[in-house]
């Protein structure tokens, strides 16, 4: 059975040429109306919950990087903590030891992830399906203790970590440093979601698509399999590390500790219950990862896992296509109630 | 319009009063987190994850508040532990402390746990001037109230631990030849770098093999071949408990008998010695600050028998070989004594006073002679060992008190 097959059965079903494009995203209107509820809701809450909905942004970032991968090209990665540890850590070596702006970090943790990404992708390319995601578990386990590492312990601050400062709002503007840096998150994400539903809409994302469905029959129409598998696992990993730059500048701290597998796992499941291959879905998927442990915890202290099992298999049983399975739903009634 | 100048004259002279009363009673000042019925603390713990074992400390510290509010409270006011779950991730303690902070509105974090999770909120928690007390961990960087006013440690940490062996070693085996085995994480370097400190210029001469493991290994075993082979005849195990029965265990099946040093981490009989065969431990040095439960030399004491009657009451199901729950009722009376002596006066600035001057407070569970001392300079509040040696099947407490204050 290969990879595209199986792939397959975690994403449509029945389906059988690719996902259309439209229905990667929302409509107009469903987008507005999500922006503006992300636009406006900060200037009414409080800090802590600003905070909470900028980890929020950052984590869809995370889940959507995996999607383009998973959903869009078909390969499985649970790695996806060891590129964004890499992001994390480019930024603060960078802030903290060479005084560099935040801001400019952002495009260099991008950029030395893809790199990293697109080397990762080589032997991806021997590899598929569960083998795949084996050998890119072995890079989120050894993530930690390379940061450990006494060799890199000047830069990385070994298992102490690095504390990182966080930024104030420029130009005087009046607000708290943790809404500033909400709206800085949201324009970068805004930003990097417009480019991959481009990206995905594009010929390089009908190449990723075409391999996703089948990989032989992408190459016999000319698309270069080697070429495009990579290029997906940077473009994946170079996400993946804005968002972990991001996630250090508002965590203000980074340690091995924060990056183990558990990460790897959790941004997984967020785009299973987001739906997979299905962009707008990840923000779904990122407040299930957030969110839900705390709701589990408040059921009960000590069960606090079993609850949370508990919770995701309902998820998983009622809607096996996520929050795309309940958009679809949604929409079916919407339009039964027109016709009425 | 003079009446209403009037009436402000007088809203004025009574503003005024009041102003001087309550400065002349002087009495209840509150911040956030404190009123006349309530006083809100704070906790973040492994619950679930790697290191949740360690999450027996929460609760039984919630069972202690909940015995003390059912005796009253503490000055009439009842105290509710709002504890939160991290599983050891550094951005989840960040976000679990501002909800503390933030949503909650807590007087205070008390005995968060963990290196990498407190070094993840000490920022925040200064900046936001909210005391961070007694953060359970080991490390040596929370004594440093000049840069960190708001953070305070509380055991003995691992450097002075450390640097107490090597001050023995150079003292009573000055041309000893060491083997050091140690956890490759922030609390195995930690201790390496005391013991070195400890040994001054000799530590390059005397230190003749450095072995570290990591954590996640099964067993420890091929280590000791390898210090074996060094030739060593002191060992200096520095390992969390699993890892310390095997090494005891190894050490005896390979026939090698160095002079064995423990750290205090894993001195529990119960977890370690026990497992690993009393006759494997004997003349193993180690040193202490409280009272291991496993151990029967402490079956009558009285800080013993009050533990016992507090989980007996409180906490029935708690394993009573842990030694994490000793710890935690120990640290919990450090609590409730800052708190009371606070009296009315439960500001934030009023806890960390407080706090930092603890004099010679003895609490039930600590060894016979070790006390509680902090100043305004000193922000580690256990800072005292004694060394023991296993003998039979109990720890005998040899030599004085000894102190190896370290500053972070």
């Amino acid at each position: 059975m290969s990879a595209a097959e199986e792939v397959e059965v975690v994403t449509e079903g029945q389906a059988v040429e690719a996902v259309p494009k439209r229905a990667m995203t929302l409509g107009y209107g469903t987008s507005l109306v999500v922006l503006a509820a992300l636009v406006l809701i900060p200037l009414f809450v409080k800090n802590f919950i600003i905070f909470q909905m900028t980890m929020l942004l950052i984590y869809a970032l995370a889940v959507l990087a995996l999607n383009i991968l998973t959903g869009g090209s078909g390969q499985f990665s649970l790695g996806q903590s060891a590129f964004y540890a890499v992001g994390a850590y480019t930024s603060a070596i960078l802030m903290e030891h060479a005084g560099m702006n935040y801001a400019l970090t952002l495009p260099i943790a991008g950029i030395v992830c893809f790199g990293f990404g697109f080397l990762f992708g080589q032997p991806a390319l021997r590899l598929s399906g569960v083998y795949l995601a084996l050998a890119t578990f072995a890079l989120a386990t050894a993530m930690p203790q390379l940061l450990k590492l006494g060799y890199f312990e000047h830069w990385t601050g070994g298992v102490q970590g690095l504390v990182v400062t966080k930024p104030d709002a420029p130009f005087g503007l009046p607000m708290s440093q943790d809404m500033w840096l909400y709206y800085f998150t949201l324009v970068v994400s805004i930003a990097i979601y417009v480019a991959s539903v481009n990206l995905l809409r594009s010929r390089s994302g009908r190449a990723f698509m075409a391999i996703r469905d089948n990989e032989i029959a992408a190459s016999a129409m000319g698309v270069d399999v080697a070429l495009y598998k990579t290029l997906a696992f940077g473009v994946s990993a170079g996400i993946t590390g804005v968002a972990g730059g991001l996630g250090a500048i508002a965590v203000q701290f980074v340690a091995p500790d924060g990056y183990t597998i558990q990460l790897a796992i959790s941004l997984f499941l967020g785009m299973v219950v987001g739906g997979v291959g299905w962009l707008p879905g990840s923000i779904v998927g990122s407040a299930f990862i957030i969110f839900v442990p705390n709701i589990a915890e408040g059921i009960s202290k000590g069960l606090s896992g079993a609850v949370f099992g508990v919770l995701l298999f309902l998820v998983i049983f009622l809607v096996p296509h996520g929050a795309r399975q309940v958009a679809i739903i949604a929409q079916q009634l919407a339009a039964k109630l027109k016709k009425n | 319009m003079s009446a209403i100048r009037h009436l402000a004259a007088i809203a004025v002279a009574l503003a005024l009063v009041s102003a001087s009363c309550s400065t002349a009673l002087a009495q209840k000042k509150y911040d956030t987190g404190a009123s006349d019925t309530e006083i809100k603390i704070g906790n973040i713990m492994p619950y679930s994850g790697a290191a949740s074992a360690y999450g027996v400390i929460g609760k039984t510290e919630d069972a202690y508040f909940r015995k003390i509010n059912a005796e009253g409270g503490i000055n009439g006011r009842k105290i509710t532990f709002i504890s939160y779950d991290d599983a050891y991730t550094p951005p989840k303690t960040v976000e679990q402390a501002r909800k503390l902070v933030e949503s909650d509105e807590v007087l205070l974090i008390f005995n968060s746990l963990g290196t990498p999770p407190n070094s993840a909120i000490q920022k925040y928690m200064n900046q936001k001037k909210v005391p961070q007390l007694f953060v359970a961990t080991g490390a040596t960087k929370w004594n440093d109230p000049k840069e960190f006013p708001w953070t305070m440690g509380w055991q003995p940490n691992y450097q002075s631990e450390s640097i107490i062996y090597a001050k023995y070693i150079l003292k009573n085996k000055p041309n000893a030849k060491i083997a050091v085995l140690y956890q490759n994480d922030d609390y195995g370097k930690d201790y390496l770098k005391g013991f070195k400190d400890g040994l001054g210029s000799k530590a390059a001469s005397m230190i003749v093999a450095e072995d570290s493991y990591e954590v996640t290994e099964p067993t420890i075993d091929s280590h000791i071949v390898r210090l074996k082979a060094s030739g060593a005849d002191v060992f200096f195990n520095i390992t969390t408990p699993k890892f310390a029965a095997q090494a005891i265990k190894k050490n005896a099946e390979l026939d090698w008998h160095p002079l064995h040093f423990l750290n205090n981490v894993s001195s529990s009989i119960g977890s370690v010695i026990k497992p690993a065969g009393f006759e494997a431990a004997q003349g193993i040095i180690s040193s202490q600050y409280l009272m291991d439960p496993t151990d029967p030399q402490w079956k009558t004491d009285k800080g013993m028998i009050a533990w016992n009657e507090f989980l007996d009451r409180y906490y029935p199901d708690a394993n009573r070989a842990d030694a994490s729950v000793m710890y935690a009722y120990i640290v919990a009376q450090g609590l409730e004594h800052v708190l009371r002596a606070c009296g009315d006066n439960l500001t934030r600035e009023n806890i960390m006073k407080q706090a930092a001057s603890l004099r010679d407070l003895e609490l039930r569970g600590l060894l016979p002679g070790i006390k509680v001392n902090t100043s305004a300079t000193d922000f580690a509040p256990l800072s005292q060992l004694q060394l023991m040696r296993f003998k039979g099947e109990t720890w005998e407490r040899f030599g004085d008190i000894l102190s190896g204050d370290v500053g972070g």
